[in-house]
């Protein structure tokens, strides 16, 4: 399980008044209005929030997606710094993501071992014996409980969505980033595969130590791994602190009505509160 | 005691693929709903809960294809009915559905009310078009959705917008029986609770008279269903209320359901998930014996050889599993300690 620390490593990655707007003039959109924020290193951060509220466009904006309107994100103290090819590539090796669509999130012409082998070349693993190569990806299969024996000569789309996702998490788990952004990582896939998603999500954490960003909007995923829990609504952060203290103790009306909005089974869910 | 709207008699169906080989997605499944019951299906991706949705409108079209059993709406079977009739006469009116992704499934180029005029043209011709924009809109505006909506394109409209209007348009005959496929699995919290409000609104107001519910989630399953069945690789492995069905689940399978479940309440953290380990069997070769053998950790040999039916035990509650109910009830709780 999850504990909740105390005390805190460096901070990894954080935010000044960072801005995101669309468009201009009077069609303008303000997705994201200066926020500030600060993720410690080893730590599961949350960001909780309704569709339209900014989380996506967050997300994107730390991987380097898209370009920052205002403000400056930091990367390990520095301002980070990704205007050059090169220097997009060194930081991508560091921040790498698992998207919201399985289904969409692989090469359909490549096979698996294709992409299980690009990971490894990535991290330098080029020149390995055949041998340590093969070794390497069924160690990263059997920390996801998938065979490696079974995906060889397979394509993405032969497989199912819990299992895609899995795999996803496989891949991660080879290329070892400091950051981990989770976009959604469980909305596609079923009740019963998403326990085993959030608990490798959390194995990851325990054996590499990284930085993991989960983005949900379903506040009780987000009680169940994170340390701690950012609140975002209309583009803004209302609430954040530690997971118990913002779920356990909401202070702000969105975080009581993110926490109303999901079903109940040991008290009465209030239907009336839409 | 209610009037029995839907009843279903060991309804079997298959999808013949292209290799020719037989699936059988939905294998001898018999249910009743009575009027102003709503009755829920979980059931992990894969289980057959979607083909079952399609099967009970009886129209079918390859490759699913109709095997045996019998489907009973108000009185009238139409499980053998030709499929003309069926989208004549049933479709609509007494059976309507929602499919699993409905707010994909409208014309961008349509705006709403063409959508509806083509619905009530194709049953009752002679209406003008002025009665039909009448009608819809007072029923939207009871729906609490707003009348504006009509005029607009679905690209203007928000996710959880489209899908409630969805709802709206397939209900706008006021079919007896409403199947809804996982209408909230692709909405945020907050949308799917207003779609969820909207379902409840019908079945009181009377539009609907009984729904079928279908998902994965059974936290929400237990707050809009009176009834829930749980379905595992084609068939029915647990059926009862709600409330027994969450607090006293029996089959392994069911059990195993609902130590996945997630809930932002205080103590959520330090209970461990219990993820049922395997995947579900190939429906091409299905086992012999029980299908959850394979991964069924109270599984014993005999499990694997012969076939287990569905046997009934408390009252109205029935299973599938060879080992007595008040045993796997006493395995669970030594495992709570």
């Amino acid at each position: 399980m999850s504990s909740n620390k105390t005390h805190h490593g460096p901070v990894c990655l954080s935010g000044r008044g960072v801005t995101k707007v669309y468009g201009f003039g009077s069609r303008k959109t303000v997705a994201v209005d200066h926020v500030d924020f600060d993720f410690y290193e080893g730590e599961i951060v949350s960001i909780v929030g309704e569709s339209g509220s900014g989380k996506t466009t967050l997300a994107k904006m730390l991987l380097g997606l898209t370009s920052v309107t205002e403000g400056q994100i930091y990367y390990q103290g520095k301002p980070r710094d990704i205007r050059t090819r090169k220097k997009k590539k060194e930081y991508w090796t560091n921040v790498q993501a698992i998207f919201q669509d399985p289904f969409s999130s692989f090469n359909v012409f490549s096979k698996i071992d294709t992409v299980l082998l690009d990971c490894i070349n990535m991290r330098g693993g080029r020149h390995l014996p055949r041998d340590k190569k093969i070794e390497l990806m069924t160690e990263a299969c059997s920390f996801v409980n998938l065979k490696f024996e079974e995906l060889t000569n397979k394509y993405p789309f032969e497989l199912s969505g819990g299992q895609m996702q899995r795999l996803m998490i496989a891949r991660i788990f080879l290329l070892k980033p400091k950051v981990l952004l989770a976009d959604e990582p469980t909305s596609m896939i079923d009740a019963c595969s998403r326990a085993t998603i959030l608990d490798m999500l959390m194995n990851l954490r325990k054996e590499t130590g990284m930085t993991i960003i989960f983005i949900t909007h379903d506040i009780g995923l987000a009680y169940y791994v994170s340390d701690s829990v950012y609140i975002m609504e209309q583009g803004k952060i209302v609430e954040y602190g530690s997971a118990d203290e913002v779920i356990l103790n909401p202070k702000t009306y969105n975080t009581k009505r993110l926490i109303s909005d999901v079903p109940k089974i040991y008290e009465v869910w209030d239907l009336s509160t839409v | 005691m209610g009037k029995t709207i839907l009843e279903v008699k060991d309804l079997t169906t298959k999808y013949i693929t292209r290799f020719r080989e037989d699936v059988y997605a939905v294998d001898h499944v018999s249910l009743s709903l009575e009027e102003g019951k709503s009755l829920g299906i979980a059931g992990e991706s894969g289980c057959g809960k979607s083909t079952l949705a399609l099967s009970l409108m009886g129209y079918y079209f390859p490759p699913l294809h109709y095997v045996s059993g019998e489907i009973i709406i108000d009185g009238k079977n139409i499980s053998k009915m030709d499929p003309d009739t069926i989208r004549k006469n049933i479709l609509g009116k007494e059976i309507a559905y929602i499919p699993q992704a409905a707010m994909n499934a409208l014309n961008p180029t349509q705006r709403i009310i063409s959508f509806i005029e083509d619905v009530i043209h194709a049953h009752y011709p002679e209406m003008s078009r002025k009665e039909i924009y009448e009608s819809a809109r007072k029923r939207f505006e009871e729906l609490n959705l707003s009348p504006a909506v009509l005029e607009k394109y679905p690209v203007e409209l928000s996710g959880g917008m489209k899908q409630r209007t969805v709802i709206a348009i397939s209900t706008i005959l006021s079919p007896k029986v409403l199947i809804a496929d996982e209408p909230s699995s692709a909405l945020d919290v907050t949308s799917q609770k207003m779609v969820i409000r909207m379902l409840k609104n019908l079945m009181e107001k009377g539009y609907i008279k009984s729904m079928i519910f279908i998902t994965h989630e059974l936290p929400l399953l237990y707050n809009v269903t009176d009834d829930i069945m749980v379905m595992y690789a084609g068939q029915i492995v647990e059926k009862s209320t709600a409330k027994d069905m969450i607090f006293d689940p029996i089959h392994p399978y069911s059990k195993g359901l609902m130590g996945s479940i997630i809930v932002p309440e205080a103590g959520a953290r330090n209970t461990k998930l219990t993820a049922i380990p395997g995947t579900p069997p190939n429906l091409k070769k299905p086992p012999a014996g029980c299908r959850f053998a394979e991964r069924c950790k109270y599984a014993f040999n005999e499990c694997k050889a012969n076939a287990v039916g569905l046997k009934d035990f408390d009252e109205g509650r029935s299973y599938r599993c060879l080992i007595d109910s008040a045993r796997l009830r006493e395995v669970y709780k030594n495992e709570q300690q």
